[in-house]
């Protein structure tokens, strides 16, 4: 069986964004880089799938400048085969179409049972990756999963909704997945697995050998929202904030006595 | 400007988020039409033209039919826009429909901005970007709660029925509720709810301690429940419950848009968080500017004090 897991880097989300010169994104420089936490399942998924099917290779991509590749090394790191580092300095400057039509041109004629990715990314959010990849190759499209089977034909699952309801759901391979918070439990790479990881092969492709669409989105700018919210803000010492939001309860609220 | 705005139809009910559509059209000033897999004896509140294809035999959700189906209208009424709300339903189908038009697709669109601008969220609402597209035809979802719905009126539209959306790869199998919550947070006065900022699960007995001696009870957000460090009848969200306390203590919670649709409603909101930027400040009444671990022992003796 052959499995591809698409992965994206994204700045850690507590870090404090400063906006580029050009207004369009935030700058770069300064900020701590993770994997996208929705991938997190995606590989845990694939190397699950792995693990019940025996006999599979798991090709770990991920688009981007050259700091992407230590992303790729912890998926690898996790159970991926191999490694694909689609270079590009400027990948967040595209939009999901060209970024979709990149993977996808990859993927094409590969042959792939199987394409797992996290449902959205936690830096931009349009969820519309995954399925652009699935709908340009032609593959069942399954989305926001929180859990997943595959029995060698047919994928069955169940996607999650809103309000507690989760929608049963099923299609044959090849196929496209993404994945949804808590479809199962992302494992740490341990020591060896890191170390054998190392060993793993990792190929680089130029963007421009990929790139064969043009964005259908222009960004005009990026900004932080307006502080609409007329709360009030209490910094300071740990006890004189806790006497003052007492005595602020006592007067605002029933709850206390 | 003509605008094709995709209902929602789901486990037999048209789900009041079709509504937000017309909001958001009205602000365009567009001309709608709207597009519904749903059922003759149960139309939508709306004065316009319904393209209607019966649920029963296209189903509830059914991506490939569905788009199918969408196609087939936009080639008939040529929008300049087709409109879905950001749900499981909207972020699923409208990236195929955009692929299938050729469209420029916006996800999660919070606003509309003069010169065809679109405003969406990005990293955690921490950021907004102002973007536009660059195709004759957009296909846009919006986020949820972004354009109230106005009052419905007693309309009925103009039906049109529709065949066909049977070209099927994805097969829909029913629905499953998550199990029955044990504890029903709707009826709390006082919740205190802990979030990623707890940082480690023994950190959970802070919470819970504040939570006893405020008499309320303790919840949590997503990340603490994928976590397995609390029960899923605790989590408050979008895709958890919905609660609306006198008191809602939010301890090292950002601020997730799928977090806030749950607890905005609170009478009064409190916010403990290290970071003074954090969106939950959006909707607070009350930021506490402070390391969790440190403040929540220090309040908790106060009120068990008095």
């Amino acid at each position: 069986m052959k499995i591809l897991v698409c992965i994206k880097q994204v700045p850690d989300l507590e870090s404090r964004f400063k906006i580029n010169a050009q207004g369009t994104w935030f700058e770069e420089t300064d900020l701590a880089w993770r994997m996208n936490e929705y991938d997190e399942y995606a590989v845990e998924q694939a190397v699950l799938l792995k693990e019940q099917v025996g006999e599979a290779d798991i090709t770990i991509l991920s688009v981007g400048a050259d700091r992407v590749v230590e992303t790729i090394k912890k998926a690898l790191a996790m159970g991926g085969d191999r490694g694909v580092h689609v270079r590009d300095a400027h990948s967040y400057e595209k939009d999901p179409f060209e970024i979709a039509s990149i993977i996808a041109e990859y993927a094409r004629d590969k042959g792939y049972d199987l394409i797992f990715m996290g449902m959205q990314s936690q830096d931009r959010g349009s969820a519309q990756v995954g399925v652009l990849v699935g709908e340009m190759l032609g593959v069942s499209v399954l989305t926001t999963l929180v859990r997943f089977e595959c029995d060698g034909q047919r994928v069955r699952a169940e996607r999650e909704l809103e309000g507690g309801l989760r929608a049963k759901v099923s299609a044959p391979i090849p196929a496209l997945v993404t994945c949804q918070l808590g479809l199962n439990k992302p494992r740490y790479p341990t020591l060896p697995n890191i170390m054998k990881a190392k060993k793993k092969e990792i190929q680089t492709v130029e963007v421009g050998d990929l790139l064969k669409a043009n964005a259908r989105i222009e960004t005009i700018g990026m900004y932080p929202p307006v502080r609409k919210g007329g709360g009030l803000i209490l910094e300071g010492d740990v006890s004189d904030l806790a006497e003052r939001l007492l005595g602020i309860l006592k007067e605002k609220t029933t709850v206390i006595r | 400007m003509k605008a094709l705005l995709v209902g929602e139809f789901r486990d037999g009910k048209i789900l009041p988020a079709t509504y937000e559509l017309l909001t958001f059209a009205a602000k365009l000033g567009a001309e709608t039409v709207m597009f519904l897999a749903g059922r003759e004896d149960m139309l939508p509140h709306y004065g316009g033209k319904l393209y209607l294809a019966d649920v029963s035999s296209v189903g509830e959700f059914n991506p490939d039919g569905h788009k199918g189906l969408i196609s087939q209208v936009v080639e008939k009424e040529k929008p300049d826009m087709v409109v879905f709300s950001h749900s499981s339903y909207g972020w699923d189908l409208a990236p195929r429909v955009g692929l299938a038009l050729g469209a420029g697709i916006l996800s999660e669109v919070v606003e509309v901005e003069a010169g065809g601008e679109f405003v969406v969220p990005a990293c955690n609402a921490k950021l907004r970007r102002r973007l536009k597209p660059k195709t004759p035809v957009t296909v846009v979802t919006l986020q949820a709660g972004a354009f109230a719905a106005a009052s419905t009126m007693e309309e009925s539209p103009v039906v049109e029925k529709m065949g066909g959306g049977s070209e099927v790869k994805v097969t829909f199998d029913g629905y499953v509720m998550a199990e029955k919550a044990e504890v029903d947070l709707g009826k709390a006065e006082v919740i205190v709810s802990a979030g990623r900022g707890i940082g480690k699960p023994e950190n959970l007995a802070l919470v819970t301690a504040l939570a006893q001696a405020l008499g309320g009870e303790f919840a949590a957000s997503r990340p603490v429940v994928d976590a397995g460090w609390a029960d899923h009848s605790r989590q408050v969200g979008t895709t958890g419950q919905s609660v609306a306390p006198k008191l809602y203590m939010a301890c090292g919670i950002s601020g997730a848009i799928q977090h806030l649709a749950g607890m905005k409603k609170s009478d009064f909101i409190v916010a403990i968080n290290t970071d003074r930027d954090a969106p939950i400040g959006e909707i607070a009444d009350v930021l506490v500017v402070a390391d969790l671990k440190q403040f929540l022992p220090v309040f908790t003796a106060k009120v068990q004090a008095g």
